[in-house]
């Protein structure tokens, strides 16, 4: 179809590994322990929120944007992440920083487990089986049987972690640096990872499959491999928000947070792993931003807001069909262009072969089936 | 400045959040000036409950009436609404911005279990009042482990108490079968007819079926109970279910006695399942059916009509929630009256704790609302109700549990 | 017996909405290859339009055929406005657009009729047909419904020139430019078709799960499956699919895993079916050159 069409080198995703990666990570560090002792305790638990989707759009796009398998059912590796933690804090009193270790694992497992059969399946069917997983979770959690441990809908209570060490910090600057430090962590993994024997076989696959595999690459083991640390990052994002919430429910991960996760990576470009914080800023923020843009339509149109979140969705898609990073890259090649120009001894570094190239390509034809 | 925000936010605190800088007793809380009282809410108005958003539209504009008439003692009364899409992460991300931005006083009927359940450590932490709860949930009314927590609803498994009392009285042999969500809310009816129904009585629960809120019908749940030959029905539904067991209940020809929790039982949604299918139907209510023109000379119905002419759409007038959230913020009005000048978190706390036979325009005539330091269940007494194929009928007395 | 049967037949009705849910996603598929999200909402919307007409007192059939041509209008409108500019952009940032349209559509829908349950009648008598004490004449008539709006669409697609010209469009958009089909109308034509085939399911569906602007979503995923299980480029696997999935849940529901998890059994097996044969149960594989 016409997605052909649309196929430009946007949103580069092999990390510059020459131009250095340290500035990027400082930066953020930086950012982040100013914004720790200056921002009110309501917005860290905001920023914090942030990062934890951050975390699971990383590993969500090295599924999509990388594999160029969809899992539109994300958000259920969340809840088992947030759920195993809480029963880890709540029955076994496990301490917080050790349920994030211990849920990545089984995430892993979780989602390997899945993976390995659902990922026979291309395409659409993929997307179907993924949907079906997000929309059956919360009756899974729901499930009569393991109320004793689950607290049924009501719930779990959770103990927010302490400052320890006597720390001269409050709860919510603690868990934000928490927060901060890990998807700094899971970042810098995840950048290493794409850059690695098994990333450029990811990518591979995405790619031309069929060659791929001609070439020694066992599919079914990388591609499944994938879904376990798509899976693992959204273990530890939802463990991270099960201590930052204090509190797990069904209700907490309904479909909408599988859908809200995929708009976050899309805006956030696919195949950029920067970019998941863009995404994450959206999807964490732009609901209240709605929500406040609506109200001046007054007190009838309390309904309203996510009318508005779907206009400032397709705005942002009209003007950024690549997401926020591939907009970001198509302005900075602009402008080395312009500088180009102006100093022809500075040439503009290609983004080409980087692997954020034609995940447009390759999902247009998995959706065609097999 | 980090100090203040510690105490809130850490919320283990055992100080008065209300500020480190102000003298802890006799201080109006946060969000109480001399010309206004902030409230804060949160409300499902978009998401899967968003037909429960009637009841914060309610509240608000019913606290626009009172401050076009002059608020309370001088005091213009303003109700933050925030919607959290009926996800409990983000009642808790609101519920934060409330106290923490918004300054507060405290929370006013939030809607929803999970939402409810996962604010309530946190306010009560911070000891901020968590008042009238919109939902039926037992753990709400708990005040020893929850002080700055009260429920409002009569509770689900009071509600389904009543109607084993009920069967017992009136069918001893029945072969009971009980459709419930498969949630707190269903779950609560099974564990009050449980109670009711002990020993030799237990076998007369003859077949559960549930069902997931996701599923389109519960057509093949009735279809199950029908089969399994039970002579009564309990259905333990929220509207649309209830309105499709209603009527498939009659579709299939089910010929004995049909109870329907009185969260579906509201007027517009029997006559969405048909009113000749919802002949007969049985339920224990506490809010008046505002549809039953017998009521156009009950003095509380024309003041709820009035007040829906003036402040709301003229659908409301019939609407079950929007009754219900008319009592609810006339109580709430009535704490604060008692309070008188003393608005600190406290005191709310404490005038909440003493209601005494307090009445709601939209409440059923003998229903009245009480509660004490130890007891955080305002409506304990519910009136079974028999619907005639047009409206519904009062059978018998209060039934108290 | 006769309450498996009447499950039989209750979930055989369930399975006709279903089916024409999954038609009208077989309909934007095969003129889009995509699959559209906002399908239930935009039956949702179509309803409530009929809804209103019936309201303002349109006799209901007159009702029914306005509905059904301004949701085509509306569908074509959708393509023209919106989904068109995304010609280009990949493949994922229009399944988001779709979610977007989820959300607007919802919103509004709420903001205008607000969420409150509402009845929805059915054009079919109240009595069961012959006095059979299984199946209401409602049920049985959203089976001839189904069948009805099947038989339209494949005469369509098999005999009518634009028929032809569209399914051309779809397989071969280069060469069927050269023969002179407008290949964007095309397109814009399979979204106003499968708006007007999703406003009858909608319409059909009303009278059962009632009228609320949630009607939709937990309707959409049986669709979604009962398209994907007949094969997602079969109308007639559309709609076998579509009665499967609805006998099927409802059977696995009552005598199997109690209705707790029929929804996750039922998709299990329907997974479990694809893992077999991966183009559904009546699609073709496409053969693609590597």
């Amino acid at each position: 179809m016409s997605a052909i069409a649309g196929i430009k080198p946007q949103a580069a995703s092999v990390p510059q590994r020459k131009f250095g990666r340290a500035p990027a990570f400082a930066a953020a560090l930086i950012a982040g322990i100013l914004l720790a002792f200056n921002a009110s305790g309501y917005h860290l638990f905001q920023y914090a929120q942030v990062l934890i989707y951050m975390i699971a759009l990383i590993g969500l796009n090295l599924l999509t944007g990388f594999n160029g398998s969809i899992s539109l059912g994300h958000g259920a590796f969340f809840a088992i992440g947030g759920y195993g933690a809480a029963i880890l804090m709540a029955h076994l009193g496990v301490a917080w920083w050790l349920t994030l270790p211990i849920m990545a694992f089984i995430c892993f497992g979780a989602g390997f487990g899945f993976g390995m059969p659902a990922l026979r399946l291309e395409g659409l069917y993929l997307a179907l089986a993924t949907f079906a997983l997000a929309i059956t979770m919360p009756g899974i959690l729901n499930y009569k049987h393991f109320d004793a441990y689950t607290g049924g809908t009501s719930g779990l209570q959770v103990d927010k972690p302490k400052v320890p060490l006597h720390l001269p910090l409050n709860q919510d600057q603690w868990l934000f640096l928490c927060c901060l430090a890990a998807a700094m962590l899971m970042l810098f993994i995840a950048q290493n990872l794409v850059a690695s024997r098994v990333g450029r076989a990811m990518v591979a696959l995405r790619d031309h499959p069929i060659a791929a595999q001609t070439m020694g690459v066992n599919s079914a083991m990388v591609k499944a491999t994938c879904f376990g640390v798509a899976a693992l990052y959204a273990g530890v994002a939802g463990a991270l928000d099960a201590a930052l919430v204090g509190f797990v429910a069904p209700d907490s991960y309904s479909v909408f947070l599988s859908l809200s996760l995929l708009v976050g990576m899309v805006v956030g470009g696919l195949g950029s792993l920067w970019g998941m914080l863009a995404g994450a800023i959206f999807i964490e923020f732009v609901p209240n931003l709605a929500d406040s843009f609506s109200d001046m339509f007054g007190e009838s149109a309390k309904a309203l807001p996510w009318a508005v979140y779907g206009v400032f969705l397709i705005a942002i898609l009209l003007l950024a069909p690549h997401g926020i990073a591939g907009a970001v890259q198509r302005v900075v090649a602009f402008v080395r262009g312009l500088m180009a120009k102006a100093s022809p001894n500075l040439t503009p570094e290609l983004p080409a072969i980087s692997a954020g190239n034609q995940p447009a390509e390759q999902n247009h034809r998995t959706t065609q089936g097999s | 400045m980090i100090s203040r925000r510690e105490l809130l936010a850490t919320g283990a605190a055992a100080t008065v959040a209300t500020g480190a800088t102000l003298p802890a007793l006799a201080a109006n809380a946060p969000g109480v000036t001399a010309t206004e009282i902030r409230i804060g809410q949160t409300m499902p108005y978009s998401g899967p409950a968003s037909a429960y958003g009637i009841i914060g539209r309610t509240e608000a504009a019913y606290f626009k009436m009172l401050n076009a008439k002059g608020g309370i003692n001088g005091r213009k009364i303003n109700l933050i609404s925030l919607d959290d899409g009926y996800s409990p992460p983000k009642a808790v991300e609101d519920i934060r911005r409330l106290v923490e931005q918004e300054k507060v006083a405290f929370i006013f009927q939030s809607l929803g279990t999970p939402s409810n359940a996962a604010i309530m450590k946190y306010l009560n932490n911070a000891k901020i009042p968590q008042l009238f709860v919109a939902t039926g949930a037992a753990i709400f009314s708990d005040p020893k482990h929850f002080p700055w927590t009260m429920g409002f609803n009569p509770n689900y498994q009071a509600e389904a108490a009543i109607y084993a009392k009920h069967i017992l009285a009136n069918n001893p042999k029945a072969k009971i079968g009980v459709l419930y969500q498969n949630d707190d809310f269903g779950q609560d009816y099974l564990v009050g007819l449980k109670s009711v129904l002990t020993g030799d009585k237990a076998s007369m629960i003859t077949k559960t079926v549930s069902y997931e809120v996701s599923e389109p019908t519960v057509e093949s749940q009735i279809v199950t109970l029908q089969g399994a030959g039970v002579d009564v029905m309990l259905f333990a539904a929220t509207p649309k279910f209830g309105a499709q067991a209603v009527h498939k209940s009659f579709a299939v020809g089910f010929k004995g006695v049909r109870y329907l929790s009185n969260v579906s039982a509201a007027f517009p949604i029997l006559k969405a399942a048909g009113l000749d299918a919802a002949k007969g139907l049985l339920t224990a209510a506490y809010v008046k059916d505002t549809s039953d023109p017998a009521l156009a000379k009950d003095a509380g119905y024309m003041e709820w009509a009035a007040f829906c002419g003036k402040y709301m759409d003229k659908n409301a007038v019939v609407d079950g929630n929007a009754a219900y959230g008319y009592a609810a913020a006339q109580t709430m009005a009535q704490v604060l009256k008692q309070c008188g000048n003393d608005l600190s978190r406290a005191n709310i706390l404490k005038q909440a704790q003493s209601l005494k036979d307090f009445t709601c325009a939209t409440l059923l005539p003998g229903i009245t609302l009480n509660t004490s330091a130890t007891n955080y269940s305002p409506i304990r007494a519910l009136q079974i109700q028999d619907f005639d194929g047009a409206h519904w009928k009062s059978v018998g007395g209060l039934i108290h549990s | 017996m006769t309450a498996f049967l009447n499950q039989c037949f209750s979930g055989l009705a369930m399975g006709g909405i279903f089916a024409i849910l999954a038609l009208s996603l077989v309909m934007i598929f095969q003129a889009t290859a995509l699959l559209n999200f906002a399908q239930g909402e935009m039956a949702m919307a179509s309803t409530y339009l009929a809804w209103q007409l019936i309201q303002h007192g349109v006799p209901y059939w007159l009702a029914f055929v306005l509905t059904v041509i301004l949701s085509f209008a509306a569908g074509v409108l959708i393509e023209r406005l919106i989904i068109r500019r995304f010609a280009s952009a990949p493949v994922l940032t229009v399944v988001i657009v779709f979610i977007a349209l989820v959300f607007i559509i919802d919103s509004m829908v709420g903001w205008i009729f607000g969420y409150q349950l509402q009845e929805f009648p059915s054009p079919f008598p109240e009595h069961n047909w012959f006095n059979n004490p299984l199946v209401s004449s409602h049920q049985s008539g959203i089976l001839l419904v189904t069948l009805v709006v099947m038989s339209v669409v494949w005469a369509f697609f098999r005999f009518t020139t634009l028929g032809l010209a569209m399914r051309a469009a779809a397989q071969n958009p280069a060469s069927s430019r050269l023969v002179g089909i407008k290949v964007g109308w095309m397109l814009a034509l399979g979204w106003g078709l499968a708006a007007a085939i999703g406003a009858i399911a909608g319409m059909m569906a009303a009278p059962i799960v009632y009228l609320d602007p949630s009607m939709m979503s937990s309707l959409l995923l049986y669709g979604f499956a009962g398209a994907v299980l007949g094969g997602i480029n079969n109308p007639w696997g559309a709609v076998l699919g579509g009665l499967l999935v609805g006998v099927s849940v409802n059977l696995v529901g009552a005598y199997l895993v109690g209705t707790q998890l029929q929804l996750a059994v039922a998709l299990t097996m329907i997974i479990g079916i694809l893992l077999v044969r991966p183009s559904g149960l009546f699609g073709h594989t496409i053969v693609t050159r590597v």
